[in-house]
């Protein structure tokens, strides 16, 4: 029956796996309205207020995720994570939870490539409590190693569910595997499975010593209070902590070499039924590539294939009946290269070569002609009405600050989206396309279904 | 993410609030054409949210045409009147509107949100799509395709198998027993005239429940109603289900796929919504299932890491109230959780929860409401569970004094009541050690058998 039990772990796995089909970040400076300052140990602070509802979210973002960990060490970020509910020096496992939940609070936290997020929405008058809790395993986490071992077995169950039990996501881990030639982005955020059994109590502390500095952390605020309020409650808690010194973790990821030949991977499952294709690119990030290039990108992204009216969807699934699915998906939020992806899935019976050729149709008709400019105008306008829904929510801009902060952007990457984007012009697009779409730096994917024998 | 929580368990939990200090303005409107609504008049942005549902949903899908109502739901904003699929797209996208549709298994739901600048045109579309939907063979077909394409996908899904031969097994003889969703071979039997015959038989006043949340006030939404829903007619033909009750209780059922985790659906008679006892049943539900800290996931989780996500809800569908849980876990574990999962449901039955249970229980339940009202979706939706479960307009202010009144012999009483570990029905997908099929499997539509 339609019991969609889809986990809320689904939209979540987007953002944690792969982060790279995220819509792009809608904003309007003058309407969130943020506020931003320092602390003197270094803490970045952003307040976002809103006061629809008495209530605020509250977020800490460190400026370190899964591509910053040792070798050998695949998945630590992430399992710091899950450890850093396990207690502090003065705090019970789960203590800070509990709290929480009594107060009607939700909590949760994420981990990504560039950065690992931790999170309460709490009733306003709860924002105190949560700075002091947070702060506190800012500073004094303290785990048990009974603790240690029962939390690795969660992650493994966790990379069973999200991974080993779906062919897609295997395939797909793969296929980013193949992406990066030496870029860490090139490991899946929850880690290889024998290098996940390995992880150790001394594996998890030394990450957490090295990164967790209020200097290198954002703190965001939004909802229903005001930046005065949040700077007296910030230097109280936060502010005792010292900074010190933190690795350059751009320096430490190193370079992604020169690309120079095509991949190609194909995977057959018994498990898959329904085949697929896509195609990537790399594509410039926010330090990695001709970032100036990103806005006409992500136009280029819309055009293409960011709607039912989009150029892959109309062609291939509406006029030429081969697709029952087709798009594109850009978002250059994350630091290193990021990725230009087109897919398409085949209706039933559809041979995918006649698929594949017929995307590459699309893309070659694009790299010679361009986009129109009626084209381009619609995307800009439809573009530039998300930053106004995207005000709807009081409490979604403080992701939107607080991945742009940890990107290094600050928040003029978020101010000045709408006009970025409304300054993209036809020749522009067409450049940024010719820049990216080019052969060698590409990866062909292909699922198909394997008969059972 | 360290938390996973099925959507039903936040949807119930905002069901099982009430307001403090700050309360949420509800307005009562009927237009002059007698259609009503409740609304939320916020004029901070101007965008408009408007929800509504009809009662009938996918429980009404002829046998063998499963699938059919969630095919109307994928065909309503593909041409309408006189735009066909292709001009009601542009329509739609040109101006930013959202237009969706989604079928349950005892309702039919829609979701309209518009800026204020193409409001108009965005409540011709609704109407349009509402009352003369056109079924062109194109996009029938390619949507058919599509859903076809999804179901292939789904049905090689272990937590989708799971889902599947749980209702199956539970429901042999009844509407809930069949997928909603269908299978290639059912969607692929749905006529344009099946199509027809849901719309007509659904789409009427007498059914309709409607919110607005945002850039309106009462007058405004008032002839806006009329023009969105003034041409449906008075009453609709849909006969609802028959009342039933899960059948195959105590059993065990093996679905062998061969995959490293296996996934556990497990199930018995709940409670119903209109019960006088659901608001004890919420909270005992949410010690021993809501989340971080609760006994589930405690005992499960925390302190022997057999699983990532375990959950356990109440899930009040019309015609047979259930409560529900589940869990995955390595195959070599299956056993194991299982058996902490029946203990933790037992103990609750037998021992009740504890007094500071229920008190943190209750503080959770009455002050993370407004958390669901950052947003027009979340206000709408609360909207809608309020209306759909027959609540007054002044449930909200009333809901404190139902909690507060709940007490500990409430919570021993109907915990023994409702948790019946021996009466569960458990499927289990994957290929789990020690855990044996206690009665014939059946076959399931569109699974394929595996192993021979």
């Amino acid at each position: 029956m339609p019991i969609r039990s889809t986990p809320r772990s689904v939209l979540s796995a987007i953002l944690v796996v792969a982060g790279l089909l995220s819509a792009s970040p809608p904003a309007l400076s003058e309407v969130f309205d943020p506020e931003t300052f320092t602390l003197d140990n270094g803490l970045e602070v952003v307040v976002i207020p809103n006061h629809r509802v008495p209530v605020v979210s509250h977020m800490v973002w460190y400026k370190v995720g899964s591509a910053d960990e040792p070798s050998g060490k695949a998945g630590i970020a992430h399992f710091l994570e899950h450890l850093m509910f396990k207690g502090t020096k003065t705090r019970e496992p789960g203590e800070f939870s509990r709290l929480i939940s009594r107060v009607g609070g939700s909590e949760n936290a994420f981990t990504s490539y560039d950065f690992t997020a931790y999170y309460q929405n709490v009733a306003k008058d709860q924002l105190p409590t949560m700075m002091e809790l947070e702060a506190d395993r800012m500073a004094n986490l303290s785990i048990s190693r009974a603790d240690v071992d029962a939390e690795r077995e969660v992650i493994l169950e966790e990379r069973r569910s999200r991974t080993d039990n779906n062919p897609s996501s295997q395939f797909g881990e793969q296929v980013i595997a193949a992406t990066y030639l030496s870029y860490p982005y090139r490991i899946p955020v929850i880690g290889w499975e024998n290098e996940m059994r390995r992880l150790s109590y001394e594996d998890a502390m030394a990450f957490y010593e090295t990164w967790y500095a209020p200097n290198n952390a954002v703190l965001v605020v939004a909802g229903d209070v005001t930046a005065d309020e949040v700077r007296r409650l910030a230097e109280r808690t936060y502010g005792a902590i010292a900074s010190r010194p933190v690795p350059d973790r751009i320096a430490l990821r190193g370079e992604e070499p020169p690309q120079l030949a095509a991949r190609r991977l194909e995977m057959d499952s018994p498990r898959v039924d329904q085949p697929s294709w896509s195609r990537r690119w790399l594509a410039p990030g926010a330090l990695w590539g001709d970032s100036a290039r990103a806005p006409a990108l992500e136009v280029l992204s819309e055009i293409l294939g960011g709607s039912a009216t989009s150029r892959l969807y109309r062609s291939l699934v509406v006029e030429k009946g081969l697709a029952v699915a087709a798009g594109a998906g850009y978002s250059p939020d994350g630091i290193g290269p990021q990725t230009f992806i087109v897919y398409a899935s085949p209706r039933d019976g559809v041979d995918l070569a006649a698929l594949e050729a017929a995307v590459e149709a699309e893309v070659g008709r694009l790299l010679r002609d361009g986009v129109t400019a009626d084209e381009l105008a619609s995307a800009i306008t439809r573009m530039k009405r998300r930053a106004v829904f995207a005000r709807d929510d009081m409490l979604a801009p403080a992701r939107l600050f607080g991945e742009a902060m940890v990107a290094g952007g600050g928040i003029a990457d978020i101010e000045e989206w709408p006009e970025r984007i409304a300054a993209v012009t036809t020749e522009g697009v067409l450049a940024a396309a010719r820049g990216v779409f080019v052969s060698d730096r590409s990866v062909t994917a292909v699922l198909r279904p394997k008969p059972a024998s | 993410m360290r938390r996973v929580t099925a959507p039903l368990v936040l949807f119930l939990a905002l069901l099982a609030w009430t307001p403090t200090a700050w309360s949420l303005e509800i307005q009562d409107v009927v237009s002059p054409g007698g259609v009503k609504a409740w609304l939320v008049e916020d004029r901070s942005n101007p965008i408009l949210t408007l929800s509504f549902s009809f009662a009938g949903g996918e429980s009404s899908d002829p046998v063998g045409k499963e699938g059919r109502a969630r095919l109307v739901s994928g065909l309503l904003d593909e041409g309408a009147g006189d735009l066909d699929s292709s001009a009601f797209q542009k329509a739609l996208t040109e101006d930013s509107i959202s237009l969706s549709f989604s079928s349950r298994i005892d309702r039919f739901a829609g979701k309209l949100v518009t800026l204020t600048e193409t409001r108009e045109r965005a409540v011709g579309l609704l109407r349009s799509a509402l009352t003369e939907p056109r079924f062109d063979p194109e996009p029938v077909e390619r949507i058919r395709a599509q859903i076809q394409a999804s179901l292939r996908s789904n049905l090689q899904n272990p937590r989708s198998i799971a889902s599947r031969a749980w209702w199956a097994v539970s429901f042999p003889d009844h509407p809930y027993g069949r997928s909603g969703d269908g299978t290639p071979d059912s969607v692929a039997a749905v006529a344009v005239e099946d199509l027809r015959e849901f719309v007509a038989s659904t789409f009427a006043l007498d059914r309709l429940v409607v919110s607005a949340v945002g850039d309106i006030d009462a007058t405004g939404l008032a002839t806006l109603l009329d023009r969105v829903f003034g041409g449906l007619p008075a009453t609709g033909s849909a006969v609802p289900a028959e009342d039933t009750a899960p059948r195959a209780a105590g059993q065990t059922f093996v679905v062998e796929q061969d995959i490293p985790q296996s996934v556990v659906v497990v199930g018995h008679a709940g409670i119903a919504r209109a019960d006088p006892d659901w608001y004890v049943a919420s909270l005992l539900n949410e010690i021993l299932a809501g989340g971080f800290g609760s006994r589930l996931t405690a005992e499960i989780r925390e302190k022997r890491g057999l699983v990532y996500g375990v959950y356990a809800y109440l899930l009040p569908v019309d015609h047979a109230p259930l409560i529900m849980g589940g869990l995955a876990t390595q195959n070599a574990r299956v056993a194991e959780s299982i058996r902490i999962l029946r203990q933790e449901w037992g103990r609750m039955a037998e021992e009740g929860p504890t007094e500071a249970e229920l008190a943190d229980a209750r503080t959770y339940l009455t002050g993370s409401f407004p958390l669901r009202l950052v947003d027009s979706d979340g206000t709408a939706s609360v909207l809608m569970g309020l209306q759909e479960s027959d609540l007054r307009i002044d449930y909200l202010d009333r809901r404190d004094a139902l909690y507060a009144a709940v007490t500990l012999e409430d919570m021993k009483r109907v915990a023994r009541r409702l948790y019946r570990p021996d009466q569960l029905t458990v499927v289990v997908v994957g290929m789990p050690e020690g855990v044996a099929t206690t009665a014939p499997v059946p076959s399931i539509p569109g699974v394929p058998v595996r192993g021979g």
